[in-house]
């Protein structure tokens, strides 16, 4: 197998560079290079002509499952999903079983993803031990093991003193703190966001101020500590709003975006179905145009899918007693490229910019560029592909996505790692 | 107008013809009820189940009644006695009662889309009997029923539905039915139990009783359970009492002829004076009554049966 790889012809987005050209890209051992050393003969090369060649996607809030929950996911599948999406770098939440409190889980996660996983996987630690919101975990050494950040994701403290505690210790070690930010008095019971359909349909409302009292909290905590702390998943306006003004007064805050709050509405759940039900909820048309007015205008920089895969089993059950969340690595840069690029929102290279450089900036991670020396994590896009989601066609493990049989715009044809081809739309996986 | 329904879910998405053909399909069905022999053989050798995971009696036993004065052979489950307490999921006690071939499975479950989950999997009619908070559609078709029978029209008339509307899957049905017959319908209920997204629904939202009680033609008073859902929203029943009691001195305020109703079972004392709830304006038994012949209307409707081929 060759070891140089030339893309031919693509048009290179590489926001790190700030660069949209269309040129070639040449890949050797691993890394990006200038000039090939090799022989002609030895160079593989990829028809990019007519295609986006950008830097391998990184997903910064993605759910392996492993260790403990290998029903839903394993590094394996789940690092698959990754690549058939285009991802060539995860950012794996610790709410695994155990979860990822301990020095030893991190260095498992690393090692299994080095053994079964098809692309860069970077775990993130806990805030509490054992997610438990009521002493911290031991964020030091998480982070010498490995750890990227330090998040509960899945659970949200609710001691604010704990969690001022938390961002002070953390900022020593330049660790950000991400935070899944609900309110449990506010939530409890709720099933789908609070409003017009939750009356409608029965179901207990999860209203947006759950989320935004913790998110004004974090703004606040964020500006006494001067720890970064970033709010995952925002749904709703008003929290779009609390980040925008803590920001506009320099307060070390962030958000992100997950593809299905801003592709769907709550009134998707009028169905009872549980692929539609996800932590946070799916809000309103009225949010859906406040994120992306906040993606737009800079205040909401980073995407995510979130990818949270669960069994058949699990989900087909009582919409109330389903478990929260879908899966998304396979459809999220469809649905960014729909929803924000070819909806006008904002521009295509935004959208690579936040799923590359940005997200590889805010956690420190050596990825996201196409600077000759990189790794040569590429991918190459089609960004006007057409194209139909099935669930049975999923490469990851659980197939509770919301969008089966949803036709989508755009999708990754090619996906390398470190100067390996590991999925392209023809073949599947390659290694 | 022929129905056209496997299931009977909801009247969120029936349409006015449909709703129509239940009620007088049940006109048709209270006559059968009014003769010496009640039985008619439209569901002679169906099977009926009824799969009541939550506790319920006056429901239950009609559906048993209607199922038998239609000839099926009926069979009733309580979440108590059944599989549930295995820990077996809804799905498969449900395609396991279809594989013993049930042909009508009547729900009642404290969960909402519970009816329509199964629905959506089972051959079987399915028949909802009580969704969680979302719908209680026979439960509709009898107070529509009750109303259209004793005033002669839905059309125009002021119909309030009082007390913990949020919790409550029979307002909800209730609102479909009546507003989509042309009725004015309000809600009256404390701020805590009665949120502003109501309005959506086509519906007038009140928190002052006495406000709009002169108005009413029709009083209908839901169950309060204030123990098991509305701890956290009023603070106590005997303030519950005082705002929106039906007390004879606010029944001063309304017309003469108001009808009162009431899904039952009622709190004597509490949604109602006691003495109300057995006065002349109260139709609170009859609408037990006609809940029979509108349970026989939809099961009847479900199997497929068209209007004229009641007996």
């Amino acid at each position: 197998m060759s070891k140089a790889f030339l893309f031919k012809g693509g048009r290179v987005i590489d926001p790190a560079n700030g660069e949209d050209t269309v040129r070639d890209l040449k890949v050797e051992n691993g890394k990006i290079v200038k000039e090939f050393s090799v022989a002609n003969g030895e160079i593989e090369t990829i028809d990019a002509n007519g295609k986006v060649v950008c830097p391998g996607l990184i997903d910064i809030h993605v759910h392996l499952r492993e260790p403990g929950q290998t029903a839903k996911e394993t590094i394996a599948t789940g690092t698959q999903s990754a690549a058939a999406g285009g991802f060539t770098t995860v950012v794996a939440m610790p709410n695994t079983t155990p979860p990822v409190d301990s020095t030893a889980t991190v260095s498992w996660i690393i090692q299994r993803a080095r053994e079964t996983g098809v692309v860069n996987v970077y775990p993130t630690g806990c805030i509490s031990q054992g997610m438990a919101g009521e002493l911290l975990a031991p964020i030091g050494s998480l982070k010498k093991a490995g750890v990227v950040a330090i998040t509960d994701d899945g659970k949200c403290i609710q001691n604010n003193e704990l969690m001022r505690r938390a961002l002070e210790y953390a900022r020593m070690f330049n660790l950000v703190v991400m935070d899944h930010c609900q309110d449990y008095a506010l939530t409890a019971g709720g099933v789908m966001n609070e409003g017009y359909w939750s009356t409608v349909l029965g179901l207990k409302g999860w209203p947006a101020i759950a989320e935004e009292i913790i998110i004004a909290r974090n703004a606040m905590l964020a500006e006494l500590t001067g720890c970064r702390v970033h709010c995952q998943h925002v749904t709703s306006a008003g929290g779009v709003r609390i980040i925008r003004e803590a920001k506009q007064r320099g307060v070390p805050i962030s958000g992100e975006i997950c593809a299905h709050h801003i592709a769907l509405t709550d009134e998707s759940l009028k169905g009872y179905n549980s692929d539609f039900k996800m932590n946070p909820p799916l809000r309103t048309q009225r949010d859906i145009e406040a994120l992306l007015t906040g993606f737009a205008d800079g205040t909401i920089e980073y995407l995510a899918s979130d990818h949270a895969p669960h069994c058949n089993y699990e989900k087909e059950v009582e919409i109330a007693d389903a478990p929260f969340g879908i899966v998304g690595l396979e459809t999220e840069f469809a649905l960014f490229n729909t929803k924000i690029a070819k909806a006008g929102i904002s521009s295509l290279p935004k959208v690579i910019e936040a799923l590359t450089v940005k997200a590889a900036r805010l956690l420190d991670l050596p990825k996201g560029t196409l600077t000759v020396g990189a790794d040569a994590d590429v991918t190459v896009l089609d960004p006007e592909l057409r194209w139909t989601v099935r669930k049975t066609q999923l490469l990851s493990k659980s197939k509770n996505t919301p969008f089966d049989g949803t036709e989508l715009t755009g999708r990754a044809i090619f996906t390398m790692v470190s100067g390996r081809p590991v999925w392209s739309l023809e073949k599947g996986i390659l290694v | 107008m022929k129905w056209t329904r496997k299931d009977f879910i909801d009247i969120q998405s029936l349409s006015r013809e449909e709703i129509e053909l239940v009620l007088d399909t049940a006109a048709s069905f209270k006559k059968v009820l009014e003769r010496p022999i009640k039985k008619v053989p439209s569901l002679r050798g169906k099977t009926v189940v009824n799969l009541f995971i939550e506790p319920s009696t006056r429901t239950r036993v009609s559906f048993e009644l209607a199922a038998q004065n239609l000839s099926a052979d009926v069979i009733s489950m309580a979440a108590e006695s059944s599989s549930f307490k295995k820990g077996e999921t809804l799905k498969d006690t449900a395609l396991n009662l279809q594989a013993l071939n049930a042909e009508f499975i009547v729900i009642r479950h404290s969960a909402a889309g519970a009816a329509q989950f199964l629905a959506e999997r089972l051959n079987a009619h399915v028949i909802n009997a009580g969704d969680g908070a979302h719908e209680h559609p026979t439960q509709a078709m009898l107070d529509t029923f009750t109303i259209r029978e004793k005033l002669g029209t839905l059309e125009g008339k002021h119909i309030l539905i009082v007390g913990d509307i949020l919790y409550s899957r029979v307002a909800r049905s209730d609102i479909w039915s009546l507003t989509k017959l042309g009725a004015k319908v309000t809600l009256v209920g404390p701020t805590t139990l009665l949120p502003e997204h109501f309005r959506d629904m086509g519906v007038g939202v009140v928190h002052d009783l006495d406000s709009v009680l002169p108005q009413a033609d029709v009083i209908n008073l839901l169950r309060i359970q204030h123990e098991r859902q509305s701890k956290a929203a009023f603070p106590s029943l005997g303030e519950y009492i005082g705002v929106y009691g039906l007390t004879r001195e606010r029944f001063k305020k309304c017309k003469p002829d108001v009808m009162i109703m009431h899904p039952g079972p009622i709190n004597r004392g509490v949604e109602i004076e006691s003495d109300l709830a057995d006065c002349g304006n109260s139709v609170i038994l009859q609408q037990v009554t006609n809940g029979l012949a509108v349970r026989m209307a939809v099961l009847y409707l479900v199997s497929g049966g068209a209007v004229g081929g009641v007996e």
